[in-house]
């Protein structure tokens, strides 16, 4: 059942994303079928999943969503702003409702029980006929059992299975029977003799017998029960008072030792419950539900839950589950595997594309023909399960980025903006273990955008550009990073006002000289806001030092480009997957590096020249390098021949020099550890073949601190020796 | 109720000094040479001892950390001692060892090397045999010394591990070096 539910909370939490973005969609296309039917279902399956699992609470309330959106479907009313509005509104509750569920919820229970009824009365206004709830019958067989006549007020029912030993022990059931007749009139009483085995067995001193009374009776409970006294202790018992809940009927049936249905049918026989009522109340226990098609499927579940199958009944329900699953599996190919499965999974690959460098580099040495030809070839399969696999984790980024329509839309009411969020490049895929920690930066950058970027559509006007602002979110792949990007058409940023507020804050120095990239760059120091007035979106200046530090967790940057009137465009930088890496094996000092193949454009060997300094003449192009020996403090002497790996990144291209290559491999990215967090230039460690740890270089940092340091020793010479 | 005892060789003494420590503290040390001095390390926290070798050098980091070691699969930091405490690095011989420390901080797991000249042997130091360590003169930082543990009526400094390998003051100590190295700008680091 954990599973089950497990699984409900997964699927409803997707369900209600979808239900979002297609009611974002209807309020812009008022008009199309497919995505009202689309809400339709998806508010559906959440409540078919609901009563699955039995969240009564969920059901119920996407059960009243459910009938507003059915009027809507069947065009009984129109789509308003409003209701659209309302929709959204609801969709949140029933997340809360869902968190609360998971025990995850943000909200107190009166809270949301307050929330619940709010959006109950403005659902009530589309609900037929103004009413909130379906139909009359629904609340007359919903909660309470109201008496079909006035005489059989108050009827008790009672449910008496004798013991075994009653006999024996000198009574005589029959006595309590008619003992009952004096409490009051015995209006119906059932018979059970289905303990009674076959004459053969039968023991004709054991009392087999139980039944199904019903007491029309003014007679308290605890007096009925006295009438049991004497036998109490060895007979099961069970007294209903008159206008029990269906539910508790419910109860008793499965408490009972006997067949649910047959009980289920002797109590309709004694007036207890109407068919209706069992059949009804067998599929969803308290919340009432009138659509045919659940009604089968949950019928089933019930009986499944309970294992009681009795065929006849459920092979029409078994069906009708069978057509849904099928349903569902068209709608998406998917298997939902555990996370951590699959990172158990991804780790092992890793160990195997270790391993397999090791065979393949043993085969190297023993220079033995066939082993390296079979070892090439386990190479290879290696590399394209490695490729498989981490595949599987991979998620477009669409998704993440399909959740701002809502923010956009929200944040333009409150704002009395008016912004178009434009989607490009939403299929780009990258690591969902990543996915899942840039939403939270993303969602920091838009708001910022909304706020400060993007001006009120007056302000616009009178700067000459179209009232409606736009908000791009772009994706796509380069050169082994995903990029991001977040821009405006807005204001861009004011870098009068942040070199002021730094000032302010002693961020930088009165005197100092700095560039507009330097400036803008200061909107990532902690604490520093240029918004006058905080609102609920931003302006705390909290924002944009923790998404820096987010995204250099994932050991991602972040750039900002702004051009004052135009607009701001903040490009981030991603590594699409944390776990493995193509490199290239490089040989420095007899230290093995791996520099990330994806950087790697061509190689070449050094070339003569005549000067000390760090920049080699690259087809009538100067590039700049690296030396790691001098960057890394190597020792050894400087070989007589050396190379150069030419490296681009960012659109830079820069020259690292290494003693010598040695090939491509595939790196397994070891972390380093806490300890070496604040290392720079280093990305993290692989093992090699031999078991060997060589170092990733993270090129970016590499050739930024390369820059620092040269900056420092030009303005101190005298530590160019030290 | 009889005053505390004055003598500081009395266990409650040494339980009052750091009761925490006291209770939880292991019977059982490791001790081991460095620099031709004995020091021991409580044992529940060693995982296991490898000989020395094949260990890859970091750059831009403190002389104390000698770099990282694969470790079945795992990469792990290995730490000079000696240095650690301030002299020179430990010279490697045939019976230099890696002990590997099991470390919890901040509720992370974390496997450390130290490096020792060598591994003597394990001994169980009862706690009454446990003194507080002298406020100065030991050389060694005194948050470092966990006490001195009497064994064969000569002292042996027992490390406090989790003071000596602190992950966060380690990493720190290296920023400083990267910085010292680099020479940042200031008001922080620039993006790229």
């Amino acid at each position: 059942m954990d599973e089950l539910k497990q699984v409900f909370l997964q699927e409803s939490f997707e369900q209600l994303d979808a239900l979002e973005s297609l009611l974002l969609e209807l309020e812009n296309r008022p008009d199309d079928e497919t995505t009202l039917n689309g809400i339709f279902r998806a508010a559906h399956t959440i409540k078919g999943a609901a009563g699955m699992v039995e969240c009564t609470a969920v059901e119920s309330f996407a059960h009243v969503v459910e009938n507003v959106l059915d009027r809507l479907r069947n065009h009984e009313i129109a789509v308003s702003t409003k209701l659209a509005a309302l929709m959204l509104g609801c969709t949140d509750h029933l997340r809360v409702l869902v968190a609360n569920e998971a025990g995850v919820a943000q909200m107190a229970g009166e809270e949301i029980e307050a929330q619940g009824a709010r959006l109950l009365i403005q659902l009530g206004e589309y609900g037929p006929g103004g009413q909130v709830f379906a139909s009359p019958k629904t609340v007359e067989s919903g909660v309470e059992r109201i008496p079909q006549s006035s005489s059989a007020q108050n009827c008790w029912h009672i449910s008496v299975r004798f013991g075994r030993e009653v006999l024996r022990q000198g009574m005589d059931p029959e006595n309590f029977l008619r003992f009952l007749g004096t409490l009051g009139d015995i209006r119906h009483l059932e018979t059970l003799a289905d303990a009674i085995p076959a004459a053969a067995e039968m023991d004709p001193e054991v009392c087999y017998l139980g039944f199904e009374i019903t007491l029309e009776s003014s007679a308290d409970k605890q007096a009925i029960e006295d009438i049991f006294a004497f036998v109490r202790d060895e007979c099961r018992l069970a007294i209903l008072p008159p206008n029990s809940k269906v539910a508790d009927y419910l109860d008793l049936i499965r408490n009972l030792p006997e067949d649910s249905l047959r009980l289920g049918e002797i109590l309709v026989r004694v007036g207890a419950l109407t068919a209706d009522e069992l059949a009804e109340g067998l599929r969803t226990q308290a919340v009432p539900a009138d659509e045919p098609e659940p009604e089968a499927r949950q019928i089933g579940e019930i009986l499944v839950a309970q294992q009681v199958v009795q065929p006849e009944l459920v092979v029409a329900a078994v069906a009708k589950q069978a057509q849904v699953s099928e349903k569902k599996a068209q709608d998406a190919k998917l298997i939902r595997v555990p996370a951590d499965k699959l990172d158990h999974l991804i780790n092992l690959v890793g160990e195997l594309v270790i391993a397999g460098a090791a065979t393949s580099l043993l085969a190297h040495t023993r220079r033995d023909g066939e082993l390296i030809e079979a070892s090439s070839l386990l190479t290879r399969l290696v590399e394209e399960i490695r490729d498989a696999s981490l595949q599987l984790r991979t998620v477009q980024i669409g998704e993440t980025f399909n959740r701002f329509h809502r923010l956009v839309r929200d944040a333009c009411k409150d704002l009395g903006k008016d912004v178009q969020l434009v989607i490009n490049g939403g299929e780009t895929e990258l690591d969902k273990s990543i996915v899942e920690k840039i939403g939270d930066p993303l969602m920091h950058l838009v708001r910022n955008s909304l706020d400060h970027g993007i001006e009120a559509p007056a302000v616009r006007e009178a700067a000459g550009k179209a009232p409606q602002g736009t908000l791009f979110l772009n994706a796509f792949h380069d050169a082994g990073n995903i990029v991001i990007e977040v821009g405006d058409d807005g204001a861009g940023l004011n870098r009068n006002k942040i070199l002021a507020k730094a000032i302010e804050r002693g961020l930088v120095d009165a005197e100092a000289h700095l560039s507009d990239r330097e400036v803008f760059d200061l909107i990532f120091a902690p604490g520093l806001s240029t918004a006058d007035q905080v609102t609920n979106l931003s302006g705390r200046g909290v924002g944009m030092d923790v998404v820096r530090r987010n995204l250099q967790a994932l050991r991602g940057t972040i750039n900002v480009d702004s051009q004052s009137g135009q607009g701001t465009r903040l490009t981030l930088r991603l590594p699409l997957t944390l776990a493995i890496i193509d490199g290239f094996l490089v040989v420095s000092g007899n230290r093995s590096y791996v520099i990330p193949l994806d950087a790697v454009v061509e190689c070449i060997e050094r070339p003569e020249s005549e000067h000390e300094r760090n920049y080699f003449n690259l087809r009538g192009q100067v590039l700049p390098a690296v030396c790691l020996r001098e960057i890394f403090n190597l020792p050894g002497e400087r070989p007589a021949r050396e190379s150069v790996v030419v490296v681009q990144y960012a659109g830079q291209r820069a020259g690292i020099v290494v003693d010598r290559l040695a090939g491509e491999l595939q790196a397994v990215i070891k972390p380093l550890g806490a300890i070496f967090r604040h290392l720079q230039g280093i990305g993290g460690s692989t093992i090699l073949g031999s078991g060997e740890v060589a170092l990733i270089l993270d090129i970016s940092a590499l050739i930024k601190i390369s820059g620092q340091l040269e900056q420092r020793l030009i303005a101190r010479p005298e530590l160019r020796n030290a | 109720m009889s005053p505390q005892p004055a003598s500081p060789a009395s266990f409650s003494v040494a339980g009052a000094k750091a009761p925490v420590a006291v209770e939880s503290s292991p019977a059982q040390y490791l001790t081991f040479l460095l620099g031709g001095e004995m020091f021991a390390v409580g044992i529940l926290n060693i995982k296991e001892i490898i000989e020395y070798g094949a260990v890859t050098e970091i750059p831009m980091v403190p002389p104390f950390i000698r770099g990282v070691i694969n470790l079945r699969g795992a990469v792990v930091p290995v730490i000079d001692l000696a240095s650690r405490f301030g002299g020179k690095r430990s010279e490697i011989s045939r019976r230099t060892c890696i002990v590997i420390i099991e470390l919890t901080e901040n509720d992370e797991r974390q496997d450390i090397g130290v490096v020792v000249d060598a591994v003597s042997e394990v001994l169980e130091i009862p706690a009454a045999e446990i003194e507080p360590p002298p406020s100065f003169g030991a050389r060694i930082r005194a948050d470092f010394i966990k006490g001195m543990g009497k064994v064969n009526g000569k002292f042996v400094i027992l490390l406090e591990v989790d003071k000596v390998l602190s992950v966060d003051e380690i990493a720190s100590l290296s920023h400083l070096t990267t910085e010292g190295a680099v020479d940042l700008t200031a008001g922080g680091t620039p993006s790229v």
